[in-house]
C-alpha cells in the first residue's frame, strides 16, 4: 500500500487511549496503527462504542493518546490544541452557533485566525455559494432545515481551508432521502476542494459508497483497512465479513473440508435438481423487490446451518418446505478464522 | 361506563381548592396595593382614589436615603454576585473534574438553606468581632453572600443545558479560550445571566432580616425603614413603599422573563460528542 505516490497526510502510530486508570480503566484504542494519504476520502467504520469517535476526536485535538503518536503531515501533533492543527471539524449535530448568522458560522474560524474583513467576506462569500445556501446568509441556524444546518456546518469547517476535514456521522440525523443527496454533495465537495476527507460512520453502505478507503474498527482495534472492494470481497475476519455486508459462515465439516469459510447471500445458487454442495429445506421466502431471499436450513450433524441466498431477477420454482440444492463457484468463497 | 384514568385537573372540587389558594396567596397583596391608592388617613376606611402617599413618600428625605440605599446596596450585590458566579459556573460545569466538587456546590449554595437568622447573627458578630462598621459596605458584603446562590444557579443550570458543544466547535475553529469565552460562551449564557441578576437584585432589594442585623442608622435599607414606620401602627405611607416594592420586583421579574425567552426556536440543542 506503501508504493502509491501521494505522500500520507496522517500516520497514526500504535495508539492506545485508556480512559481511566491503566488497570482498571476502558481502552478505547488498543494499538491503532493507520495511514491516510493525501485528498483521500477515508472511512472509520465500526458499531457504537468501537473507537472511532475517539480516533477522530483525537485527530481534532480534543483527546490526547495515552500512547502512541500521530503525524499531520510529518508533524507530530499529539501535544497540539485544536486551534494549532489545521483540521476541521463537522460536528454530529453541528454545533452551530445558534446566536451567529449562517455568514457570522462560516466567519468564525476566519476571524479567529485574524483574517482581515475584506477576506472574510470573499471566503464567506465563495463558502456560501460552494455549498448553495447564497440566498440564507442572513438566518440563525434554528431557521434552516436539516439539510440547510448540515451544509453549514461544511461550510464553516471547509472556510479555513484545512488540511483535513473531519466529519462525525454527519449524516445520521437525516432522513434516508436527504442523506442519499448529502452522500453525493459530500463527494463533490471533497472533490472540488481537494482536501483530505475522514469520515466517522456506522452505516457500512455509507461507508462503501463514499470511501477511497475505509477502515473497519471493533473494541478499540482496526480490524482491517483497505479499499471498499478489497474489503468486500476479501474480508480479514469474520466481523468483517458479518458487518460489511451480510456472510454466511459454514464450518468446513460440512464440506468435508477443514477450517471455516465465507460466503456471501449473492453468490449461491439455488437448484432443484442437480447435486451441488449442500442440500437444505426453505424455511422463508421473501420477495424484496429487485431480488429475492431464501433462507435455507441445512442439516449439519447435530445442529441446523441456517443460510441466507440472495437471488436476483427470477427466482426457481422452490416453495417454503422444498428441498434445494446449493452451489456457488470456488472464487467467492474465503476461509475465515473460527 | 368506561373508567378514565385518574387525573388531579378532573377532581371534583379541585378547581375550587386552587382558587382558594390563589385567593389565600394574593388577596392581602391586592388589598394592600388598593389601598395605597386610598385618600384617607386611616388606612382601613376608603375614602376614595388618590396618589396623595405617594407623593408623600416620593418628598420624604429618610425614605429617599434608604430608598437609594437600596438600590444602590442591591445594584453591588447584584454585579459582585453575578461576577463571582460565571467563573464559578464555569468552573463546575466546564473544568475537569475536582475532589471535592459535590462539596463545592452544597458550600456556594448552603446560603440557601441555612435558617436567615442564624446567617444575620453570625455575620453581625463577624463583622463586630473584626471591627468593621462601614455601614453601606458591610451591607453590600453581606448582599453579596448571600445573593452568590441565587446568581450562580441559573447560570449554571444554562451551561449544564448548552453543553460543551459549542465551544468545542470555537476551539476547533482557531479560537483561544478568552476569545470563546467572550464571543460564545457569554452570548449564550446571557439568558442564564440576566436571571441570576434579576434574582439576586430582587433577593437583595427586599432582604429584611440580615440588613436589620448589618445595617447601621445611616445605612438603612428600605425593607428595614418600613419596619421602623410600622412600629407606630400601619401608615398609608407604608402601604405605598410596599406597592412601589412590589411593583419593582414583579416589573424587573417580567423583564426576565420577557429577555430569557428563547427568541424564535432559537431553543439551545445541547451538544454532545
Amino acid at each position: 500500500m506503501s508504493d502509491s505516490k501521494p505522500s500520507p497526510c496522517i500516520e497514526i502510530h500504535a495508539v492506545d487511549k485508556i480512559f481511566g486508570s491503566e488497570a482498571s480503566g476502558y481502552r478505547a484504542l488498543d494499538n491503532v496503527s493507520l495511514t491516510i494519504k493525501d485528498k483521500e476520502f477515508f472511512t472509520l467504520l465500526g458499531p457504537s462504542g468501537c473507537g472511532k469517535t475517539t480516533l477522530l476526536r483525537m485527530l481534532a485535538g480534543f483527546e490526547t493518546p495515552t500512547r502512541g503518536d500521530i503525524y499531520l503531515h510529518g508533524r507530530n501533533v499529539v501535544e497540539l490544541p485544536p486551534r494549532a492543527r489545521r483540521v476541521n471539524m463537522v460536528f454530529q449535530n453541528y454545533a452551530l452557533f445558534p446566536h451567529l448568522t449562517v455568514a457570522q458560522n462560516i466567519a468564525f474560524g476566519l476571524e479567529m485566525l485574524d483574517w482581515k474583513k475584506p477576506q472574510i467576506g470573499e471566503r464567506v462569500a465563495k463558502m456560501l455559494s460552494l455549498v448553495r445556501l447564497e440566498e440564507f446568509s442572513a438566518r440563525k441556524p434554528a431557521q434552516l432545515s436539516g439539510g440547510q444546518q448540515q451544509r453549514v456546518a461544511l461550510a464553516r469547517a471547509l472556510a479555513p481551508q484545512p488540511e483535513v476535514l473531519l466529519l462525525d456521522e454527519p449524516l445520521s440525523a437525516l432522513d434516508l432521502k436527504l442523506r442519499k443527496e448529502m452522500q453525493s454533495e459530500l463527494k463533490r465537495l471533497q472533490r472540488e476542494t481537494g482536501i483530505t476527507f475522514i469520515l466517522v460512520t456506522h452505516d457500512q453502505e455509507e461507508a462503501l459508497a463514499m470511501s477511497d478507503r475505509l477502515a473497519v474498527m471493533s473494541g478499540g482495534r482496526v480490524l482491517q483497512a483497505g479499499t471498499p472492494e478489497e474489503i468486500y470481497s476479501r474480508p480479514a475476519s469474520r466481523f468483517v465479513a458479518d458487518f460489511i455486508g451480510e456472510a454466511n459462515i459454514i464450518p468446513g465439516e460440512a464440506l468435508g473440508r477443514s477450517g471455516t469459510l465465507a460466503i456471501r447471500p449473492e453468490h449461491i445458487t439455488l437448484g432443484a435438481g442437480t447435486p451441488a454442495r449442500l442440500r437444505g429445506a426453505v424455511r422463508e421466502i421473501t420477495f424484496l423487490g429487485a431480488d429475492t431471499l431464501f433462507e435455507i436450513a441445512v442439516p449439519h450433524g447435530t445442529e441446523i446451518l441456517k443460510i441466507r441466498a440472495r437471488l436476483r431477477g427470477r427466482a426457481p420454482d422452490v416453495e417454503v418446505d422444498g428441498h434445494v440444492w446449493l452451489h456457488w463457484p470456488d472464487e467467492v468463497e474465503w476461509g475465515v478464522d473460527g | 361506563m368506561k373508567k378514565k384514568p385518574f387525573a388531579w385537573q378532573h377532581n371534583p372540587g379541585f378547581g375550587t381548592f386552587t382558587w382558594a389558594v390563589m385567593a389565600f396567596l394574593y388577596i392581602p397583596l391586592a388589598v394592600l396595593f388598593v389601598y395605597s391608592f386610598n385618600a384617607n388617613r386611616q388606612v382601613t376606611v376608603w375614602s376614595h382614589f388618590s396618589f396623595k402617599w405617594f407623593a408623600v413618600v416620593a418628598q420624604d428625605a429618610n425614605i429617599r436615603l434608604c430608598a437609594y440605599n437600596s438600590i444602590i446596596v442591591a445594584v453591588a450585590a447584584t454585579a459582585i454576585s453575578v461576577a463571582i458566579a460565571i467563573p464559578a459556573a464555569l468552573a463546575l460545569e466546564r473544568g475537569p473534574g475536582f475532589k471535592g466538587r459535590a462539596l463545592s456546590v452544597g458550600l456556594i449554595t448552603m446560603p440557601l438553606v441555612v435558617p436567615e437568622i442564624v446567617t444575620a447573627i453570625a455575620t453581625l458578630i463577624f463583622f463586630s468581632t473584626i471591627g468593621m462598621a462601614n455601614g453601606l459596605l458591610n451591607l453590600i458584603i453581606a448582599h453579596t453572600v448571600f445573593c452568590i446562590p441565587f446568581a450562580l444557579l441559573p447560570i449554571q443550570a444554562r451551561l449544564q443545558a448548552l453543553g460543551g458543544g459549542f465551544e468545542d466547535a470555537a476551539r476547533d475553529l482557531y479560537g483561544t479560550e478568552w476569545r470563546i469565552f467572550r464571543r460564545i460562551t457569554v452570548p449564550l449564557l446571557m439568558p442564564g445571566i440576566i436571571s441570576g441578576a434579576v434574582l439576586a437584585f430582587v433577593i437583595s432589594l427586599d432582604d429584611f432580616l440580615i440588613s436589620f442585623m448589618v445595617s447601621s442608622s445611616g445605612s438603612t435599607t428600605l425593607p428595614v425603614y418600613v419596619y421602623g414606620m410600622m412600629r407606630l401602627g400601619v401608615t398609608p405611607e407604608v402601604n405605598a413603599i410596599s406597592t412601589i416594592l412590589l411593583v419593582a420586583s414583579a416589573a424587573l421579574a417580567a423583564l426576565a422573563f420577557v429577555f430569557t425567552r428563547p427568541p424564535g426556536s432559537e431553543a439551545p440543542a445541547k451538544t454532545t460528542n
